[in-house]
């Protein structure tokens, strides 16, 4: 599938399959964290301080949450982007409300990989 | 063309008063929601990131955290908060069980009128009630 030049597929039954796609995959990934977190949140233990912060302790754990925050950041953006072409139709608003959303979500991954890097 | 095609109203500039009055069903329910939930949660999700790095940030900032969902910060009594939180928790149990019937639809090609109904309604109920359950909990009932 050609994306650029006179030969670029502007229409079709597969333009939206990549967004569709990796709609399914992040969040598959994103149920995969919310289970880890959950089960190792449930496990016997005084509920505190170090328990919670146990949960993210294991290197696999943060390897895990790294990946979740990214794949939030892509689900979202493909989600909230098809919110403002349903709804926003002057150009230069919905332009506008998109780098927002980059923004947005870049800022908020950004500040959650920083919490993670911490640890 | 029968005489109902006929008369069907055509809307091409919808306004909010015309939404409201929609009678969608179970499924449309689900889909339009899936869709607040998701902007939702965008919209929250500083306070979410605010809300993991002040609980995992330390001891200290632990504290804090517990402490504001017990009395409140910057002139939000904890209630407001905590409502926050009940909001959030409906919005990503609705659009991950709202997410896991698209795929079950996608793998099993369960896309009959029926199917959809029923696992709309499903949807709806499993969201609603589990909701009330961790937001019991939220609010301290039990």
């Amino acid at each position: 599938m050609s994306t650029f030049g006179s030969k670029r597929l502007v229409v079709g039954a597969h333009y939206g399959l990549r967004d569709w796609l990796a709609q399914r995959v992040t969040a598959v990934l994103m149920a995969l964290f919310t289970i880890a977190v959950l089960v190792r949140f449930l496990m016997p233990g005084e509920l505190g301080y170090d328990h919670w912060a146990g949960v993210f302790a294991p290197q696999w754990m943060k390897v895990l949450t790294f990946v979740a925050i990214v794949a939030l950041a892509y689900h979202a953006w493909v989600g909230v982007r098809d919110i403002w072409m349903d709804y926003v139709k002057p150009v230069g608003i919905r332009l506008a409300l998109q780098v927002f959303s980059i923004v947005w979500l870049l800022g908020c991954a950004g500040w959650a990989i920083q919490v993670l890097w911490r640890l | 063309m029968t005489d109902s095609a006929k008369t069907r109203p055509a809307y091409t500039n919808i306004h909010v008063t015309q939404i409201v009055k929609y009678r969608l069903p179970p499924a449309g329910i689900v889909s339009i929601l899936h869709r607040v939930s998701g902007l939702l949660m965008f919209v929250l999700l500083p306070f979410v990131v605010w809300m993991l790095d002040s609980s995992l940030g330390s001891e200290i900032s632990y504290d804090g955290f517990t402490n504001v969902f017990a009395a409140g910060v910057v002139g939000l009594p904890a209630w407001v908060l905590k409502l926050v939180v009940l909001g959030l928790l409906w919005a990503y149990l609705h659009h991950f069980i709202a997410g896991v019937r698209h795929l079950w639809m996608d793998a099993t090609h369960s896309v009959t009128k029926a199917q959809g109904h029923s696992s709309a309604v499903i949807t709806l109920a499993l969201s609603i009630a589990l909701t009330l359950v961790l937001g019991a909990k939220l609010f301290g009932l039990y």
